[in-house]
């Protein structure tokens, strides 16, 4: 593992630093901007879970007591499902009368995003016309999520059983497994962002959906090829060092995988990102830990008839078993 | 190196067993992991798969001297898409439930190794007749192994097959576990070696 960021290291020493802090700046503000908080009303500034069954409601004033005691005033809905509306317990308003913190008869579902509408707000006697919020968790949250999920609690090779081939094709020996991770990654983040840019602005509005699997096997190939072109003229050192894998990366279930997904979610661009960077970070990790075993395994005392890939698809069951202690485990 | 031309029966029954695409080249094995906890599953995709090498097969064997060799690859993928969205649309408007079941593996037989390798090995070189035979004996061995491990999976785990109660009892409810088609996948290689290995033994000692 050393030795290939060794290499990394070096070939990309020539980059300015300059350059790469600049760049490290501009995606910082690039988060805060679209994790910012976002009103969709101006007597309402904030709107959030702070229990199960429970959204606290912040004003930028002190609204009436009669108003807040009315339930008829008040209603929620998962913004997939509009009919069924969850009815209200009991609503309680601070002191001040800016905190409202309304409690719902069933526990909500935290992960999904919530519409709240509030009718007709009444603060000092006169009206403030009806609110339409969004509720939903911390969109740095929504992110992590995805990131992690795709890393570790749903990880490809593991607990979708994707991107076999390739896996035992390169799990032999430890540089072999992390230099195809790192090619793989850096791939599939071009590939899905290029594959959500193409999905959100050409197939989508044109109604082209069912051209999907064309156009993102395609998109593949083209960044493979792009990749391998650049590459080979850019940074030579490098392409000597990870050339081989790029030819593999076409054949991973994952790469393609991952743009379906992120088409059939809806994804948007951040959490694109996010999906194809667990995704890359996962097979990585799965890599490594199955090399680190086989490198063993070739000392070890095997029953004829299971050398080879036999006894790697049982290490890779037992993996798989203790990956599933993770399934069901949400963060955030 | 010259191999005398096979006949079509050859071609089909190589795909079969002698170059069982799970079993012998160890090739598109996702499906194989992931799908097999049931005949239904197994067989379906299987159809799919034959489906769409037998179609790919023709239509590169048709045009393969109008590739250029250095675009082939491109041309091999897309054909393969094209003809993957056929069977995806198909699917999706006739079986919708077992199409939901199967789930995003429908369209991954876009990145199946085995589809890819068959044109590059033999679609590409030969005429649409022996094409044809090759890529409907590497599709039945597809479904072959498919069903195989779906009914291994299906009857240790569920005691049904096909989703009728045969056993009346499940013997190993561990084999319906998703993760138990590593496990099912490495034995039935284990016992493939052992017969290959055994029969070996035999012919040098007799």
């Amino acid at each position: 593992m050393h030795r290939a960021l060794n290499r990394i290291a070096g070939a990309t020493a020539g980059l300015p630093q300059k350059l790469q802090r600049m760049g490290l700046i501009g995606l910082f503000i690039g988060i805060l901007l679209v994790g910012g908080c976002r009103t969709e009303h101006p007597y309402v500034q904030n709107a959030a879970f702070t229990a199960d069954d429970e959204i606290t409601i912040t004003f930028a004033g002190p609204v009436d007591a009669a108003w807040a005691r009315d339930p008829g005033n008040f209603s929620v809905n998962e913004k997939a499902d509009p009919d069924i509306r969850v009815g209200l317990r009991e609503a309680v308003l601070s002191a001040d009368g800016k905190k409202l913190t309304l409690r719902w008869a069933e526990p909500l579902n935290r992960q999904n995003s919530h519409r709240l509408v509030l009718q007709e707000i009444s603060a000092d006697g006169q009206s403030r016309g009806s609110a339409d919020l969004t509720v939903a968790k911390p969109y740095s949250g929504t992110l992590l999520t995805i990131l992690i999920g795709a890393m570790i609690i749903q990880n490809f090779v593991f607990s979708k059983y994707l991107g076999l081939c390739v896996f035992f094709g390169t799990s032999r020996k430890k540089s072999t497994a992390v230099g195809m991770g790192i090619t793989f990654t850096t791939v599939i983040v071009f590939s899905s962002l290029l594959s959500w840019l193409l999905y959100q602005f050409v197939l989508k509005p044109f109604r082209l959906d069912y051209l999907q699997v064309v156009v993102f096997i395609g998109l593949v190939s083209l960044t493979v090829q792009g990749v391998d072109t650049i590459l080979r003229k850019v940074n030579p050192r490098l392409f000597k060092a990870f050339g081989v894998y790029l030819v593999l990366v076409i054949a991973n279930c994952i790469i393609i995988a991952v743009p379906l997904t992120l088409a059939q979610n809806e994804y948007d661009m951040w959490e694109s990102l996010m999906l194809a960077l667990g995704a890359g970070l996962g097979f990585l990790i799965a890599l490594f830990l199955m090399s680190s075993v086989r490198e063993r395994i070739e000392f070890a005392n095997i029953p004829e008839s299971y050398r080879g890939l036999p006894i790697a698809f049982i290490v890779a069951g037992l993996f798989a078993l203790s990956f599933m202690g993770f399934s069901g485990m949400s963060l955030f | 190196m010259v191999t005398p031309p096979k006949t079509h029966s050859q071609l089909f029954l190589n795909g079969l067993l002698n170059e069982n695409p799970i079993f012998r080249l160890a090739l598109s094995m996702c499906p194989a992991v992931g799908l097999s906890t049931s005949v239904m599953n197994g067989l379906l995709l299987g159809i799919a798969v034959l489906f769409v090498q037998v179609c790919s097969s023709c239509t590169i064997s048709l045009i393969k001297n109008f590739i250029h060799p250095r675009i082939r690859i491109p041309t091999y993928t897309l054909t393969i898409a094209t003809w993957v969205t056929v069977i995806d649309l198909v699917l999706a408007a006739y079986v919708p439930v077992a199409y939901k079941a199967m789930g995003i593996f429908v369209r991954l037989i876009v990145a199946f190794a085995i589809i890819t390798m068959r044109l590059e090995v033999f679609a590409c070189k030969h005429g649409l007749a022996p094409s044809f035979w090759d890529g409907m004996g590497m599709g039945f061995g597809f479904l072959f192994g498919m069903t195989i491990l779906g009914a291994i999976r299906e009857i240790l785990g569920m005691g049904s097959f096909l989703g009728y109660d045969v056993l009346g009892f499940r013997p190993l409810l561990f084999f319906v576990l998703p993760a138990a088609g590593f496990f099912t996948v490495g034995f039935m290689m284990a016992i493939f070696n052992y017969v290959e290995t055994f029969g070996r033994h035999r012919k040098k000692g007799c």
